[in-house]
């Protein structure tokens, strides 16, 4: 079986012809399978959804509950026969409830990774690589400049301006599905028990992941009593990157923006945001994650999809790797 | 270098000067010497160290990095010393804990020849991290620009060892770096150590702002008065044949000015104004400011600007007479040993800002505002009897500038804030009209971002997005109609001429004075009105 026959990217998202699905289709379908909860892969108007459990809830309680014609509920490690297309769900490591897909047929076997990460995340199972003919990987972050420096020296920096800065409140960007609640549980790590703020867009899903058993610690809505904008001198406040822009931010006294962004990485971009502490934390990989997934799982062809595709096809070429970019539209950088 | 890395991460991000403070303070506090004396010198660029082309560190990297692959990224980050700082491969077997000392790659540097330079910065970039090798490929390249000035420095050495900044002025120019007696001094653990060097800066002393209100509380008869000039002030001393020019804040500026330097046959310290200007008929006319620029900030002075703008002393007071201190006289004295100094001096270079007499308060006021030369600023106030002490003591000078000009302009587009002032727009360009009555355009003349109070500043923003026509990154361009629009009433302190701006006038010191929502934008001020007022 020709790989492409197994399968194909289209202009709805990557298609298999004889399971007669899509895989994180970027518009509406008869039957979707999603590997994670991120609104440019999960969207809502498909008529049937197959995804693990949290996916499942995330799209709920982002989209409400009519969010698919039908749900059905994909563990990690079962395996479910589609049209005579065996599909397996295996841990992404990307964000609670995300996965990668196993397609096979016929002793063919692609797996779309969606996203993922390599490193650990107290608030989502690790990553396990799947041997297979095909790998698609993402390349967010594909390029050799990006190298993530340890989590807790990233927390560290925070927690010594904080330090530093008693008087002011630090306000740090981060994108609500899944980095949020990495920070948070970071920082708890790290001997932060103090109660930290979140903006109002986070508190569903925040609860969420308590529920399914991640601990968050205290934590407060960053809503501000009347003349009472010193409660927030010293404290932590985390929101969606957009908000700090926002005349929500005002309420805070002498605000110090941080970004939680694998982007801040990059000097310019920091710059250009007016970041004053970049916090390079990331729920993608970094490209010697990238490079060191396609060693470990070693496939006989790779597919590289959204991101910097160009300059991971050309490290495959120089490893007699091969290698090929999908080109899907519809996939959007990580929180920007 | 992981400390000193983190602190230039820092600091090129920060935005408030306090919160630089800190982290300086901070940093001061906990990193031994010599390393923190050589972050200084770095940030200060003070150090005098081999410095390599950045087509050496090009070279490193494509032994090690497919040049595609660096293509790439080049591409993305825009930085050479960054691209090459994240992308270097580190070798396998890293160490993490061996920290090496920003002294040891400083010392290093000042013993290395040229040609160790490429075998020394790989090694380097093999044992730095990411941002320790960033911060070693600005410092090596010249290209450490973080946003911290000398002045700031000071204050954060003032700070860390709780002296008076005009202490450390004092001593700056008889220290090198890594400064151990000065930090000695700071410490506690040492006598403030001595200026022992030839011609040293002489901290300067500082007039206070006022106004007819607070000189009522004054005795006309204890003051004398004198013109402010629009030039640089600076301190020129001349000692055992060692000439220097310092600015105010003590920085040695003399490499500027080799005209002037030349000039200075003289054995003494004189406080006065640094100007350009041509002798006539026996007397210096002084140029502009904007004359002035053409000479400022420049690492070398060709001959033709020399002669075109040649720099020319404008004296205020006399310091230093031969072995003599005169600091602690009374004013009035120094300024009559001022006179016959500087009679002795050559006129072309050196002339004497006049006293200006007056009877009361009144006429000063009203002198000040109807100055006989463009180049004035306004007036400085001394009494008769006041030492020269360091600093902006209350009470024994004043400055009384000139009332600012005023146009009434319409705000064109507004930019987001930095730090506090992030979720604001409060950076405003302002226009004025040009062309046809029937049809007239805005063009813009100025930008300004202070002026104004919290409230209206809430008040402008709000404006900005309720009439917002389009967005570009953080500025947004607003409503600036005939009828409708935001006239801002914006002061200056002069107008010179200008190719960069399309309206071909430059404002000094732009603020916004009142927010005129009374007034329709037609009846905003036209260009024409404005090049009335050049210089």
């Amino acid at each position: 079986m020709r790989f492409e026959d197994l399968l194909r990217p289209t202009p709805k998202g990557l298609y298999c012809p004889p399971g007669d699905f899509y895989i994180d289709p970027v518009r509406p379908v008869e039957r979707a399978l999603v590997t994670h909860g991120h609104a440019d892969h999960a969207r809502p108007g498909h008529a049937h959804v197959m995804a693990t459990r949290e996916t499942l809830d995330i799209m709920g309680i982002r989209y409400g509950e009519g969010f698919a014609g039908a749900t059905q509920e994909a563990g990690y490690g079962e395996v479910i026969d589609i049209n005579g297309v065996t599909v397996s769900w295996h841990p992404a490591g990307h964000v609670l409830g995300a996965a990668q897909i196993a397609v096979e047929k016929d002793g063919t076997r692609i797996v779309a990774s969606g996203d993922y990460k390599r490193r650990r995340d107290p608030t989502c199972a690790a990553f396990e690589p799947v041997k297979c003919d095909v790998f698609i990987t993402e390349a967010t972050f594909g390029l050799p400049v990006f190298r993530h420096p340890d989590d807790r020296e990233e927390i560290g920096k925070l927690l010594k301006s904080v330090a530093q800065f008693p008087a002011s409140a630090h306000l740090v960007g981060a994108y609500a599905l899944g980095k949020a609640q990495r920070v948070i549980a970071l920082l708890r790590e790290a001997g932060y028990g103090e109660t930290i703020y979140i903006h109002g867009a986070m508190q569903k899903l925040c609860d969420y992941y308590v529920s399914r058993g991640v601990e968050l610690g205290p934590l407060a809505p960053a809503t501000i009593e009347k003349q009472a904008k010193d409660q927030f001198a010293g404290a932590i406040v985390i929101g969606p990157p957009s908000a700090f822009a926002d005349r929500w931010a005002r309420r805070f006294p002498d605000p110090i923006s941080c970004f939680a962004s694998g982007w801040m990485r990059v000097r310019q971009r920091t710059r250009q945001r007016g970041v004053e502490l970049p916090l390079i934390l990331s729920d993608h990989c970094d490209w010697d994650e990238l490079t060191g997934t396609i060693r470990e799982i070693g496939p006989q062809e790779v597919w590289v999809t959204h991101g910097r595709e160009e300059a991971l096809v050309r490290w495959c070429e120089l490893n007699q790797i091969r290698a090929k970019p999908l080109n899907i539209v519809g996939y959007e950088d990580e929180a920007e | 270098m992981k400390s000193f890395a983190d602190l230039l991460d820092r600091l090129v991000l920060t935005p408030s000067r306090n919160a630089k403070l800190k982290l300086l303070t901070d940093y001061l506090a906990v990193t031994p010497d010599p390393d923190r004396g050589y972050a200084i010198a770095a940030i200060t660029r003070d150090l005098d160290i081999l410095s390599v082309k950045p087509a050496m560190i090009r070279a490193l990297v494509s032994e090690r990095v497919d040049e595609v692959l660096f293509g790439y990224s080049y591409d993305f980050v825009g930085d050479l010393a960054e691209t090459v700082s994240l992308i270097w491969p580190s070798p396998e077997a890293e160490n993490p804990e061996a920290d090496l000392r920003l002294s040891a790659i400083v010392e290093t540097l000042q013993a290395a020849s040229r040609s160790d330079g490429p075998k020394l910065v790989e090694r380097w970039l093999d044992d730095l991290d990411s941002s320790g090798r960033y911060a070693l490929l600005k410092l090596i390249t010249g290209g450490m620009r973080i946003g911290v000035s000398s002045r700031l420095m000071k204050q954060a050495l003032a700070d860390y060892g709780a002296k008076d900044v005009t202490e450390i002025e004092e001593l700056w120019h008889g220290l090198a770096p890594p400064y151990l007696p000065l930090f000695d001094w700071l410490d506690g653990k040492a006598e403030k150590p001595e200026n022992l060097a030839a011609a040293p800066f002489r901290p300067v002393m500082l007039a206070n702002p006022t106004d007819l209100e607070e000189l009522a509380r004054y005795d006309p008869a204890d003051y004398l008065a004198e013109w402010k000039w629009d030039g640089i002030r600076v301190q020129v001393t001349a000692e055992k044949g060692v000439c220097r020019i310092y600015s105010r804040t003590g920085d040695d500026i003399s490499g500027a000015f080799p005209d002037l330097l030349a000039a200075m046959e003289f054995d003494g310290a004189i406080d006065g104004e640094l100007l350009v200007g041509h002798a006539e008929d026996g007397a210096i006319r002084a140029g502009t400011f904007s004359d002035l620029q053409q000479r400022l900030n420049r690492k070398t002075v060709p001959a033709k600007l020399q002669k075109q703008y040649p720099a020319i002393l404008r004296a205020y007071d006399l310091l230093q007479d031969s072995g003599e201190d005169l600091r602690p006289l009374p004013f009035e004295r120094r300024r009559e040993r001022l006179e016959r100094f500087v009679a002795a001096l050559p006129s072309d270079r050196f002339d004497l800002s006049p006293l200006v007499p007056f009877e009361g308060w009144a006429e000063v006021a009203e002198k000040r505002n109807a100055p006989p030369d463009p180049v004035i600023e306004g007036l400085m106030l001394k009494r008769r009897d006041s030492a020269y002490v360091p600093g902006r003591p209350k009470g024994p000078w004043f400055k009384w500038k000139r009332d600012p000009r005023l146009v009434d302009a319409v705000l064109m587009y507004a930019q987001r804030g930095h730090g506090k002032r992030s979720s604001f727009y409060s950076d405003y360009t302002f226009g004025v009209w040009t062309g046809p009555a029937d049809d007239a355009q805005l063009v813009p003349v100025g930008k300004a971002y202070f002026g104004f109070t919290d409230e209206e500043l809430k008040q402008i923003d709000k404006f900005v997005r309720d009439n917002t026509i389009e967005r570009f990154g953080p500025v947004r361009s607003v409503r600036a109609e005939p009828d409708h629009g935001l006239v801002l009433e914006v002061a200056f302190e002069g107008l010179n001429r200008s190719t960069r701006h399309k309206s071909g006038v430059a404002m000094r010191f732009p603020r916004i004075s009142r927010l005129r929502w009374d007034k329709p934008p037609h009846e905003a001020d036209r260009l024409e009105t404005l090049e009335a007022m050049l210089e």
